[in-house]
């Protein structure tokens, strides 16, 4: 098995079809030349010493080639987070050295001297996939080669790095998507960051799909609605957050006016009762889906199709009308429990944490092995439960970290941080739920001295990314513990709420 | 025929038809293309597609054999279909799901 498998089959069966346009630079990649660009790449990368092919960048035609060309290689295909400090990017870089590095043009300079990097800008990268004319040897179909490591950022200090092989890539897709489903037109519009798995799993899906895919570097929601429009777009999947911004945006208009629009799905963090009800009433043609999914999980593995979207919306009865906040029910391929503390499955209607299993289901970590358990079985840490017609409802996740935005933050990292403030002797953050974030920042915080809201926010703004700032700030006199010790966050959570 | 593992690829010794494994029995399987055994090696080395295997294969389909056990991807077509020691291999339905990513 090797995703590029997935590629050689869709060149094969449509190789003129466009596969990748970058309106930014109005320049697109057929089938048959992404097909033909990973394999010249491949024969590149297998001539250098690099054991990672990494990718600092927003979407651009170099992603798909890229992911391609590694797996033709047989090397790890690794996305960065370009919204990273420049010392976080090093320890990652520290990490998966020697590597063949693609980053923006504006970037490159930094890395020349680098040890153990060989950097390319995008522009020189997909020039020189596209104009070399190589013959590589066969890609390996070995199931168990890793095709992505992806950092996703946990709830202890370091990244961990998540482990995606062939086998749980190429199963996804097998299980989820039609060969060759897309019609001539249909377009997807792709805005989500190439570094978060549902970006790798928009490349794999439109590719094998036939669809032709818009790329939207950087969102913003003025920008989605009018590609959305003038590239006649038919499918597109954005973070809540997202569509909270479209929604404002299309503000005032009874009717978002794109009749091509066929389906729109969302996922990566709690959508807003409000905000979905809005946005089906300004899409009135258009199929919502669900999707819930994690990175160890090769994305999605449940989904609220478009006909409970409607039904639920449409009913008198509670029971049916919540489901429009559910994630619907597993893929067919994957199989999922509810599950309390002690291990023990857990009836319909009772909360525990998420478990599950499949051919899709990774769940390894470089470096730390597999927390998978030996008949299979993933623990996601996200609780929930699921109700009396098997829709899974998430409820928080099982470990406290915050889901902002479709970002994963965590808490304790930004405790942290507070805790470096001379005047602050204790604090508590927790994720409050937010109409336009899925999940907030709050802080509470004990002081021994003077300190401001502004000037502690000052504080974590100097030290971490933006989106780590508290939005809100409480001071107490003193914060919530158990007997052992352990900060009660749920008690936190009761006092700001 | 040796034991099959998933995400193993596989030729055609008559036509251009190559396969991939999704899932297979354990123990030894026998499986053929165009009426003669599939192989690991060079594909095609001249033979001709038994007519009692000659409907073709379609890229993009999965086949099945009765019992659902041995399940193959088709990703390259060509003239022979495929059969699993001479039961001929159906195509499988697939399932409608929505988009989702």
């Amino acid at each position: 098995m090797n995703i590029m498998m997935l590629l050689e089959m869709a060149a094969s069966g449509c190789p003129e079809r466009v596969a990748f346009v970058d309106p930014e630079i109005d320049a697109s990649i057929s089938y048959q030349e992404l097909f033909d660009a990973a394999g010249n790449m491949a024969a590149i990368l297998r001539a250098t010493d690099a054991v990672r092919f990494a990718m600092l960048d927003v979407s651009n035609i170099g992603i798909p080639i890229g992911l391609f060309a590694s797996g033709w290689a047989g090397i790890p295909y690794v996305p960065l987070n370009y919204r990273l400090t420049d010392p976080e990017i090093e320890n990652l870089l520290d990490r998966i050295t020697p590597a063949y590095l693609v980053t923006e043009p504006e970037r490159v300079a930094g890395f020349h001297d680098r040890k153990g990097v060989q950097v390319s800008s995008r522009t020189d990268f997909v020039a020189l996939a596209r104009e070399t004319a190589e013959s590589p040897d066969a890609w390996s179909m070995d199931p168990e080669d890793t095709a992505v490591l992806l950092f996703t950022s946990g709830t202890t200090g370091a990244p961990k790095a998540a482990v995606l092989r062939q086998k749980h890539l190429v199963s996804y897709i097998l299980g989820s998507v039609e060969f060759m489903g897309a019609d001539e037109e249909e377009a997807a519009l792709v805005c989500v960051p190439p570094y978060h798995i549902a970006g790798i799993a928009a490349v794999l899906s439109s590719v094998y799909s036939g669809r032709r895919v818009v790329q939207l570097a950087n969102f913003s929601a003025e920008k989605w609605v009018q590609l959305a429009r003038d590239e006649k777009i038919t499918t597109a999947f954005v973070v809540p957050t997202m569509l909270s911004r479209i929604v404002e945006e299309l503000a005032g208009a009874t009717n978002a006016d794109m009749p091509h629009l066929q389906s729109l799905s969302y996922g990566g963090g709690k959508m807003p009762l409000s905000v979905i009800q809005r946005a089906m009433e300004l899409f009135p043609g258009t199929d919502f889906t669900n999707a819930y999914g994690l990175t160890e999980t090769s994305s999605t593995i449940t989904v609220l199709g478009p006909d409970e979207h409607r039904l639920a919306s449409a009913s008198d009865e509670e029971d049916v009308q919540r489901r429009l906040v559910s994630v619907g029910v597993p893929l067919p391929g994957i199989e999922l429990e509810i599950r309390d503390e002690e291990g023990a499955v857990q009836p319909a209607g009772s909360r525990g944490e998420i478990y599950v299993r499949g051919e899709q289901v990774s769940g390894e970590y470089e470096g730390r092995g597999s927390v998978v358990d030996s008949d299979g079985w993933f623990p996601t840490r996200d609780a929930g439960f699921v109700d009396g017609e098997g829709f899974l409802f998430i409820d928080g996740r099982a470990d406290d970290v915050i889901v902002r935005g479709g970002e994963n933050v965590s808490p304790g990292e930004i405790e942290d941080v507070l805790l470096e403030y001379p005047a602050v002797s204790d604090a508590a953050v927790v994720g409050m739920p937010s109409e336009e974030w899925g999940e907030a920042v709050v802080a509470a915080v004990v002081i021994s001295d003077e300190a401001t809201t502004e000037q502690l926010q000052e504080w974590v703004k100097e030290h971490m990314r933006s989106s780590r700032v508290p939005e809100r700030i409480e001071f107490w006199d003193e914060l919530p513990y158990n007997e052992t010790g352990k900060l009660l966050r749920r008690v936190v959570k009761e006092r700001l709420a | 025929m040796a034991a099959l593992a998933a995400g193993k690829r596989l030729k055609s010794a008559v036509c251009a038809t190559e396969i991939m494994i999704i899932a297979a029995p354990d123990g030894d399987v026998e499986l053929e293309c165009g009426g003669a055994p599939m192989t690991d090696g060079e594909g095609n080395t001249g033979g001709s597609v038994d007519a009692n295997y000659g409907e073709g294969t379609a890229l993009g389909k999965r086949y099945v054999n009765e019992d659902g056990g041995l399940e193959l991807l088709c990703v390259k077509p060509g003239d022979g279909s495929l059969s699993s020691g001479g039961e001929a291999l159906k195509v499988k339905d697939a399932k409608k799901l929505p988009k989702t990513d």
